[in-house]
């Protein structure tokens, strides 16, 4: 009979398709990747909330205002999920929350850009809840068990949030000739950031192989965004919306649709923190936390005379 | 303790019209928007992910009842508006509801007093409304009510443990109970009085357990019921009603 070391006990459950769960034995660099991932992605759920929340108190109609609500509220809900499911890997919300506020983590990219009008509502939903969830439908086949679980759950909200963006856009484009110049100057600012949100090139990417194989990752970005292009090209179509990009066109032989180069400059600038709202974004959680400590330390004070009183 | 009144809407100010049904409306509806506005602005501000979720349940559920009472309101008027013309296109004079709800929220001490106030009051308003000879006010009082209960049991948690708490939170949450105080006599207004004594020894139970005081300062502010406002409101509504004003007529 063969014995299998750890590593090719692990390697042979994640080939199997089945998947890692907290007890189980992982390498190092599974559970620091993982966490990595994990947690950015409960980052960006939580920082992701404060572009929308910018227009609670602006939606032009209350069913509006509702919907956005329940959509932001929805957003730290997943971060809660998110959150939870890197703490089955050992590590604490508040060490990551930390490690956020210090700018050691990151978050996407793509709320370092700021609403600007009531369509970037309908765009967000559109093309960025879009885009996270081609990115986020492999990961329901992720192999840590934990986290495809939680993502089965976020991308249903997700579509959900989705289908409601494309839905303020339509209701803008079928508007008046004002409505639907907003949704186009909105379209223009965030159709590039969307199609940063796949990543680097797969060239360039420095964790895709590894993650491939531990079954982390399923698709590369390359792959991911051409998917979304096609997707998304259709769609605009239908709202008579350009997609600014005047590489964008069918190619019969591939069997998908060109499109122009991802200005990186801008790509890594703004992933190194020197995008228009990357400062603005984590000051605003770092105050909201900051300003909360006292109402944590009330709990917890309280928490323990209480204790202490039902002990006497 | 609170009996005397000490203030009212200075002279020469018309008293408000004897309340018919859709006025009496709009104004429970006027409230529940003004507080859904106003923890609408807290969204992912709050001390924990935890309290950013309740606050948005609680903001949704003050939404869902004033979206509710403005369409009823709209409806028994029969005249084709909508809960949007009704919340969007009345001035800070139209708007009826009261004070309390108006106030910035300030700190967490502060956002939780007022909502500790104003459940109270909610759940006897609710709890009565639910037998109205009006089905449809009493459907939408039934549901508002189980929510209140929820939304009290938020607020004097909170309160208890910030009033229990350090002496920071302490400090705190007595700070807000003396700034918001003269804003609660304006709840028992008129036929309102009836809630009063219910709403009284709900707060002595809560202020008992959280070790907070009672204010000595007897002043009562009011005239949010006759759109006699504090300052706050014309900047809430200015932005609230910014894209109906700035595009009228659209769909959105």
């Amino acid at each position: 009979m063969v014995v299998m070391s750890p590593e090719e006990q692990f390697q042979a459950i994640i080939d199997a398709e089945d998947k890692i769960e907290p007890p189980d034995w992982m390498p190092d660099g599974y559970r620091k990747t993982l966490i990595r991932q994990i947690a950015q992605h409960a980052h960006s759920e939580v920082i992701g909330m404060q572009p929308e929340a910018n227009w609670i108190t602006r939606a032009p109609t209350l069913y509006r205002k509702a919907i956005l609500i329940a959509k932001v509220q929805d957003e730290a809900g997943h971060g809660l999920y998110l959150y939870s499911a890197a703490e089955t890997l050992g590590v604490k919300r508040d060490e990551m929350q930390e490690l956020l506020h210090q700018g050691k983590h990151k978050y996407s990219s793509i709320f370092n850009y700021p609403t600007l009008s009531w369509a970037d509502m309908g765009t967000i939903g559109w093309l960025v809840d879009g885009a996270a969830i081609t990115n986020q439908v492999m990961l329901t086949r992720g192999s840590y068990g934990p986290y495809a679980r939680a993502m089965v759950r976020i991308c249903k909200e997700e579509s959900f949030h989705q289908r409601q963006g494309y839905e303020v856009l339509i209701r803008l484009c079928q508007g008046s000739p004002e409505q639907k110049a907003m949704a186009q100057d909105s379209i223009n600012r965030w159709w590039w950031p969307a199609l940063m949100m796949f990543g680097p090139h797969d060239s360039d990417s420095t964790h895709t192989e590894q993650s491939m194989k531990w079954k982390i990752k399923r698709v590369t970005n390359d792959d991911l965004r051409q998917q979304f292009v096609d997707m998304t090209v259709r769609q605009a179509d239908y709202l008579g919306l350009e997609l600014p990009d005047p590489d964008l066109r069918w190619n019969e032989e591939r069997g998908h649709y060109d499109f122009g180069d991802i200005d990186w400059e801008e790509f890594w600038h703004v992933v190194k923190g020197n995008g228009p709202m990357n400062r603005e974004r984590v000051a605003h959680k770092v105050k909201a936390w900051k300003d909360g400590a006292w109402v944590r330390e009330a709990a917890t004070a309280h928490a323990k005379k209480r204790e202490a009183r039902s002990a006497a | 303790m609170t009996n005397e009144i000490a203030s009212t809407a200075p002279q020469g100010t018309p008293a408000p019209e004897p309340p018919d049904r859709i006025m009496t409306l709009l104004a429970y509806a006027d409230d529940n928007m003004v507080l859904a506005q106003r923890l609408g602005e807290l969204i992912s501000n709050a001390p924990e992910l935890e309290i950013d979720i309740a606050l948005g349940n609680i903001t949704l559920d003050h939404l869902g009842v004033a979206r509710a009472l403005y369409t009823h309101a709209a409806n028994t008027e029969g005249e084709g508006r909508t809960e949007d013309d009704l919340a969007m296109f009345r001035t800070e004079r139209d708007y009826t509801n009261l004070l309390l709800v108006e106030q910035p929220s300030g700190d967490f001490a502060h956002t939780m007093v007022r909502q500790l106030f104003f459940d109270a009051y909610q759940m006897e308003l609710w709890k009565d409304l639910s037998v109205s000879i009006d089905p449809t006010l009493g459907g939408i009082a039934a549901k508002a009510f189980k929510e209140a209960t929820y939304h009290m049991r938020f607020s004097s948690g909170w309160v208890l443990r910030l009033g229990d708490g350090t002496e920071e939170s302490h400090r705190r949450t007595q700070d807000g109970v003396d700034a918001l105080w003269q804003y609660t006599s304006e709840m028992f207004e008129g036929e309102a009085g009836k809630y009063r004594s219910a709403w009284t020894t709900a707060m002595e139970t809560a202020f008992v357990e959280a070790n907070l005081e009672f204010p000595s300062d007897p002043y009562q502010r009011t005239g949010g019921r006759g759109g006699f406002h504090t300052e706050h409101l014309g900047f809430l509504l200015s932005e609230m009603q910014w894209m109906q004003r700035s595009y009228p007529g659209l769909v959105w």
